[in-house]
């Protein structure tokens, strides 16, 4: 039987990680996920999971080993944060281009300068282009589930690429939950054991990984990896509902929230979907026609689903704490770029908010809304708009 | 009749077919430490394919694994420039998880071990991983065109240290990675030529047996980086230590009281005490190794500029704990 504990999202990822029974894990302590490494070692400790801990010098250090282990041909993990994922930069492109199916749990918060060590997901859309498939997590449970998720969709054959799972800093990776961690026999069923066909260091079997690509192939190289985010889509899918069949808990690339009525729709991410379908049911009891679309799945880019829900609403609201200079949010130039060929599509209206940790209040999500419903009314609006500056201290 | 066992196994795993220059003595140095390798495993494990490479960017790597093509035929992989050790502490790992029984070979240049890969080394030899990292030591940036690297020697030119007006060239003294690698307190580390090839294929597979870490630094010549005749190659090297530009030591443990000093060869007279090499006079002067190389050229036309590399050659031997001698060309 399943048993449930109270736990942060820290526990929740190593625990996932240890059902997950990765042969390698290597990693370097960054707050705010310095947790799930310190975790992992006294699971490793303890015997309660046979694997080898690398305790790497850096984050650069802890993907490379990384590499070498998932190019070795072993299921490998890590965590990290803010600067440490910034740092293993250079390598995310190359797991993903080596097609090598790793999983980084990321506690999301802040990059420099100014140091700070709260919450955003500048980290984590700043990799967006590296091939990374990402999904967020709204609570403790998605961050543990979509582990395990995110391991079955990178390992499948017809996607091999890594994935990292993000979740708040402190609002959820030191935020104690109620967790469901899942039978260790229904995970393996899930799982399965990790035996690659196509990165391995076997002497028996030498090949040769991570070589040099003259013009004449390095763009199909890079086209594979394009055609593997296109695929994880429908895996992404399959995952999905496999977990829910044999775990009973739902998840969609786009989770919809009172959408079906409404005209303007809170398009967002992470656990401030949870703020947001509070700041919703409030609404609704005032007969606003409001709703939330929370994106589970980043990358690959739901696309298809967008051009779904932008059926669906008058105003897609977009609530982001990231920036993406000159543009407004990354989700902003995502959206625009989904939707700018249909025929019919929503005004689309960004806020960009809650970075570096600033607290997102109903009184900063009212601020949106009132902007929200000038565009729905037809009036003038900013497409890009900063909620919650304090512009006194500019 | 009888037929002599050849000094070396000829199995191959830096295969024919390679992009590397005639006369690459990087080239050379690789072909020899896997074959070393390949003996090694075979008496360890009585399997001579028992190891995977871990290799960091540069010269050797782009040279052997241009795709569709590989020279490689051993279980090899490439990742960064700078990571070499951290890719193989990975690999290593996770052949000790699945029970894999065999050795990591890591190999990087001095650019990607003395520069940009030194905190993965040290993480890597400090971590304690099976692993032996091959440093080879052409003595520049060879792969992007010779940029000095912190293991260029003094005076030498290169695209980015280049003699003019108010330089000699490069003007800082090698940093000498092999010292800094036994300062982890690691099993092994030692020195070594591709001009001495018995010395150094005995080292890389004592390198091999050990279980626990251990760090080889050849040096080998570049012929484009060097501004060298291909054919020169092994000449060069061999000068290198015959005239106390490049000495040959093992130190086992970090160990530094006990540092086993090679004998130089070509006339020079070694004093020991104990058994232990106290001071060399070497007879050929630093000029005969210099002059063969147009990196050094200038340096003939600023006499004081190779008087002061031989101050630093010698304060190089102080550390090692040797006195030595180094006699200026006859007049």
């Amino acid at each position: 039987m399943p048993i449930r504990k109270v736990m942060k999202a820290n526990e929740a990822a190593a625990w996932a990680a240890k059902l997950a029974k990765p042969k390698v894990i290597a990693a370097f302590p960054i707050t705010p996920s310095t947790l799930v490494p310190e975790k992992i070692s006294e699971f490793v400790a303890d015997g309660e999971l046979d694997a080898e801990f690398i305790k790497v010098e850096s984050e650069h250090s802890a993907i490379s080993a990384c590499v070498g282990a998932s190019a070795a041909g072993v299921r490998t993990f890590t965590a990290t944060a803010s600067q440490g994922l910034a740092l293993m930069h250079e390598i995310l492109f190359i797991a993903a281009g080596m097609r090598l199916p790793i999983v980084i749990a990321v506690g999301n918060r802040a990059l420099s300068a100014p140091i700070n060590i709260w919450n955003d997901w500048q980290d984590t859309i700043s990799e967006r282009d590296t091939g990374w498939l990402q999904f967020y997590a709204e609570n403790n449970q998605e961050a543990l589930d979509l582990i395990l998720i995110a391991f079955k969709v990178a390992e499948d054959e017809r996607v091999l690429l890594p994935a990292m799972v993000g979740f708040d800093a402190f609002i959820l990776t030191h935020t104690v939950e109620p967790v469901e961690i899942p039978d260790q026999e229904l995970v393996d069923e899930f799982l399965g054991e990790y035996v690659p066909k196509h990165a391995y260091l076997d002497p028996s079997k030498p090949i040769t990984q991570g070589t040099l690509a003259f013009p004449a192939h390095y763009m199909e190289a890079r086209y594979t990896v394009w055609e593997a985010n296109e695929a994880a889509k429908k895996v992404i899918d399959e995952a999905f509902a496999e977990f829910e069949k044999r775990f009973g808990r739902r998840y969609q690339k786009i989770e919809e929230y009172k959408t079906d009525d409404a005209e303007i729709i809170f398009v967002t991410m992470g656990s401030l979907a949870g703020t947001v379908k509070e700041y919703v049911d409030m609404l609704r009891e005032k007969g606003v026609k409001v709703g939330v679309a929370k994106l589970t799945v980043y990358r690959p880019f739901p696309t298809e689903e967008v051009r779904e829900l932008a059926k669906k609403a008058k105003v897609l609201a977009l609530l982001e704490k990231n920036v993406t200079f000159s543009v407004g949010g990354a989700l902003f130039q995502d959206f625009s770029r989904a939707l700018i060929n249909e025929k019919e599509k929503p005004v689309i209206v960004d806020f960009i908010l809650g970075l570096g940790g600033r607290d997102v209040t109903f009184k900063d999500l009212d601020e949106a809304l009132g902007i929200a419903q000038k565009a729905l009314a037809g009036e003038e609006f900013d497409e890009v708009n900063w909620i919650g500056l304090r512009k006194e201290i500019l | 009749m009888a037929v002599r066992k050849p000094p070396i196994t000829t199995r191959e795993y830096w295969a024919p077919g390679h992009a590397a220059c005639a006369g690459c003595g990087c080239a050379a140095a690789l072909r020899l430490a896997t074959k070393a390798f390949s003996e090694a495993m075979e008496e360890k494990y009585g399997d001579p394919n028992a190891f995977a490479i871990a290799q960091a960017t540069g010269c050797m790597e782009v040279v052997s694994a241009v795709f569709p093509y590989t020279a490689w035929k051993a279980p090899w992989v490439h990742v960064a420039f700078e990571n070499a050790a951290a890719v193989a502490s990975g690999v290593e790992a996770a052949w000790k998880k699945v029970g894999r029984k065999g050795k990591i070979l890591a190999i990087g240049g001095d650019g990607g071990t003395a520069d940009i890969g030194m905190q993965a080394l040290s993480g890597m030899l400090e971590r304690w991983h099976n692993v032996v990292y091959l440093m080879y030591d052409n003595e520049a940036y060879m792969n992007t065109g010779i940029q000095r690297s912190s293991s260029t020697p003094y005076g030498a030119w290169t695209t980015t240290s280049p003699p003019g007006k108010l330089s000699i060239g490069e003007d800082k003294p090698k940093k000498w990675v092999a010292l800094i690698a036994a300062a982890h307190q690691i099993p092994y580390v030692a020195t070594a030529s591709v001009a001495n090839p018995y010395d150094y294929i005995r080292k890389m597979k004592k390198a091999a047996k050990i279980d626990g870490p251990a760090f080889v630094q050849v040096q080998c010549t570049c012929v484009p980086g060097w501004r060298a005749p291909p054919e020169k190659s092994i000449e060069i090297t061999r000068l290198a230590i015959e005239t106390g530009v490049w000495p040959l030591f093992e130190i086992e443990n970090g160990d530094f009281h006990n540092i086993k000093i090679q004998a130089p060869g070509g006339g020079a007279k070694v004093k020991r005490e104990g058994g232990r090499v106290v001071a060399i006079e070497f007879k050929k002067p630093i000029e005969e190794y210099l002059k063969l190389q147009g990196r050094f050229k200038h340096l003939f036309k600023q006499p004081e500029a190779i008087d002061q590399l031989r101050e630093q050659i010698k304060a190089m031997w102080k550390v090692l704990g040797v006195e030595v001698t180094l006699p200026k060309p006859e007049e």
